[in-house]
């Protein structure tokens, strides 16, 4: 095991004397709209350089809409479903779009889905929302949004699959005690590119559990990005990802700490197998001046299973108060641990299915975060598919 | 009757100034029905003679031979060591995240009896073991050693010795860290092991207080990579009261 956890960041603005704040800085970046107000990036930008750009089919670059997605929600009768025109006033609410591709996404998109859970409402089921993509060569925008109100209580699940090439934004707005559970699956076909920039904005008391979990696609980036209303608020950003050959996934966290007493938990977890897998994971912290009071702490751990895969892994914990109640991250990438399998070998158990003892249960704490009984099961199956084809 | 007999072993790990041998050859004879201490200061390779034997990757048989019942062990897999009927209770036992202590027990059950036990007797059967060493049943439900104390991991184990039931088990230091009660309820583990009498052990530890509970044929001292002295029971005594100096220059002499 080989563990590289990054020193964090730590200022204090009443002692910097004109320092420059560096250009790093989350509460430094700059947001918009506006697809226009944002460089075409070459790919040498901080939050670019890891993205293979070429394979972006033109993201970044202003590529029009051949095509649309098709979305389709199963929703119980609790929960509302709308199909709104981009001058919906409620839209954009969630967060602003953080770089190009997602501005790019909130300037074309034609038609967004918004999905009401009312105040005090408790969906007596999960609402799943298929999201198809526009086909191989096409290019299709969407938007998204969901609206926890006033101690409302719901599970989202989000299930992206198909071919083409999609950008979208989706937005989670929560309503002072709302509770939201959000499960993301990114179950790509092989061609796919997908640029997703996901905002969660949490009202007081109000309790936000996001879980990423991405098993295909050629190039799969989503920026999950949780902001605090109130005080009280608590979000468990979760990921879990299985990177083959030449797939690129990238996650990149960011719970943006401005008010006081708020909790975040940052969990993600991959395993990549293969020639030319890449994953990327970048979780950023900024703890404001004013947030005392905050509990965080993040994790990323990442499982190499063969030789050519590689995980680039960043935690950026900025602070900007004393007055925390904690703080953490940690950050390992490393093979199997031959401890573990000399264990379970030891006891008679033969090498294949000891690694996949291991990696199941490197995913486990995860899984028994998914709430979604029918979710679980068909991530289980799927990670055990992911070692069915490698032989491991 | 089983026996397991390692001739002449010379074992070697790979350092950053290259292969550095620890043991410096070994001979061993464990019979079915037979109990051997094996005793030796700190850095003796005690360990390394376990691990060794059951294939551990970290360590390179240079020369010599193991068998069991005349079948070469150093050409089988850890697995396979393991089915063949070794089993070695380890000085620092693994924890594996996320495996349930029960799915593992049934797993390696399930390996090394060549069949998945029938579940309802499977189930009684562990909690019948599970009880015979005091260990709680909630245990079962934890991830295989994951925060476990130093004496339950011992017991845990002890545990699956109970439950693979081998032909030869190499138990490294079960006793270490376990007090009074603990070393007793271990003990009696192990001895429920050797009452069938067709199964041998090879203890290794540094005190004579286990050997009070798990009564050895023979005591070997194990000194610089190799057996330096074998006898009868009486040895044991005979080291704690004087320790090991005689048979190591000082630097190996502390216990
Ligand atoms: N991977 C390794 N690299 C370098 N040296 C090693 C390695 N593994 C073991 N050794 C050395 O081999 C020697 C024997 O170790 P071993 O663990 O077998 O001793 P032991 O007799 O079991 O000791 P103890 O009584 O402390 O358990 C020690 O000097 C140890 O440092
Ligand atoms: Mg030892």
């Amino acid at each position: 095991m080989t563990a590289s956890a990054q020193p964090a960041v730590q200022r204090d603005k009443s002692h910097s004397h004109g320092a420059v704040v560096p250009e790093s800085s989350r509460a430094e970046w700059f947001t918009s709209y506006d697809v226009g107000a944002f460089e075409v990036p070459s790919g040498r930008e901080e939050i670019w350089r890891f993205t293979p750009m070429k394979r972006l089919a033109g993201l970044h670059t202003g590529a029009a809409a051949t095509g649309s997605v098709s979305v389709v929600v199963d929703a119980p009768a609790e929960v509302t479903a709308e199909s709104v025109p981009r001058t919906d006033p409620r839209l954009g609410a969630g967060g602003v779009p953080a770089d190009r591709v997602a501005a790019q996404a909130y300037s074309s998109f034609t038609e967004a889905t918004v999905l009401t859970v009312a105040a005090e409402v408790r969906s007596p089921a999960p609402v799943l929302v298929t999201v198809t993509g526009p086909g191989a060569g096409k290019v299709a925008y969407g938007h998204l949004q969901i609206r926890a109100e006033l101690y409302s209580e719901a599970v989202v699940v989000l299930d992206h699959r198909g071919s083409g090439v999609y950008a979208d934004n989706v937005e989670f707005v929560l309503a002072d005690g709302a509770k939201l559970t959000v499960v993301s699956i990114q179950d790509w076909a092989d061609d796919a590119v997908h640029v997703s920039a996901q905002h969660a904005r949490i009202g007081r008391d109000a309790l936000l559990r996001h879980t990423v979990v991405t098993l295909g696609g050629d190039l799969v980036r989503v920026s999950p990005t949780a902001a605090f209303a109130d005080r009280g608020g608590e979000v468990e950003l979760n990921g879990l990802y299985f990177a083959d050959a030449g797939q690129h996934f990238e996650h990149r966290t960011f719970v943006d700490h401005a008010v006081p007493n708020c909790t975040s938990n940052v969990v993600y977890k991959g395993a990549l197998q293969g020639e030319g897998a890449h994953t990327v994971w970048i979780g950023d912290v900024l703890i404001r001046a004013a947030a005392e009071g905050t509990q965080t702490y993040e994790l990323n751990r990442n499982l190499l299973l063969t030789d050519g895969s590689r995980a680039d892994s960043v935690p950026n914990l900025e602070i900007e108060t004393g007055e925390i109640a904690g703080a953490g991250h940690a950050s390992a990438t490393g093979r199997f641990d031959d401890e573990q399998l000399f264990y379970l070998q030891a006891r008679g158990i033969p090498e294949d299915q000891a690694r996949r003892l291991v990696v199941r249960g490197f995913f486990h704490e995860l899984l028994m975060k998914i709430q979604v009984p029918e979710v679980r099961e068909r991530l289980e199956a799927a990670i055990e598919a992911e070692l069915e084809a490698v032989g491991v | 009757m089983a026996t397991l007999e390692i001739k002449d072993l010379h074992v070697s790990v790979a350092t950053d100034d290259g292969a550095k041998e620890i043991l410096s050859g070994v001979d061993l004879t464990v019979r079915a029905g037979e109990t051997h201490a094996i005793m030796g200061p700190n850095g003796s390779g005690k360990s390394t003679l376990s691990y060794a034997v059951a294939g551990h990757p970290k360590y390179e048989v240079t020369s010599g031979s193991i068998t069991l019942d005349g079948e070469d062990v150093l050409a089988m897999s850890v697995d396979e060591r393991a089915r063949a009927g070794l089993f070695l209770a380890m000085q620092y036992p693994v924890e594996v995240p996320g495996v349930s202590t029960s799915n593992f027990l049934r797993t390696a059950a399930t390996a090394v009896r060549g069949e998945a036990p029938k579940l309802r007797t499977w189930v009684k059967e562990v909690k019948e073991s599970m009880k015979e060493l005091d260990m709680d049943p909630a245990f079962a439900e934890r991830s295989v050693n994951e925060g476990f104390s130093g004496g339950e991991k011992k017991r845990h184990e002890i545990l699956q010795l109970a439950l693979l039931n081998p032909k030869i088990a190499i138990l490294d230091e079960t006793d270490s860290g376990l007090d009074v009660d603990a070393l007793r309820v271990v003990s009696d583990g192990v001895n429920r092991f050797k009452a069938s009498g067709e199964a041998g052990v090879l203890l290794i530890t540094h005190y004579t207080r286990i050997l009070r509970h798990i009564k050895p044929d023979f005591v070997h001292v194990f000194a610089g990579g190799r057996i330096v002295e074998s006898g009868g029971p009486e040895l044991a005594d005979v080291l704690e009261a004087e320790g090991y100096v005689k048979y190591a220059g000082a630097e190996a002499a502390g216990v």
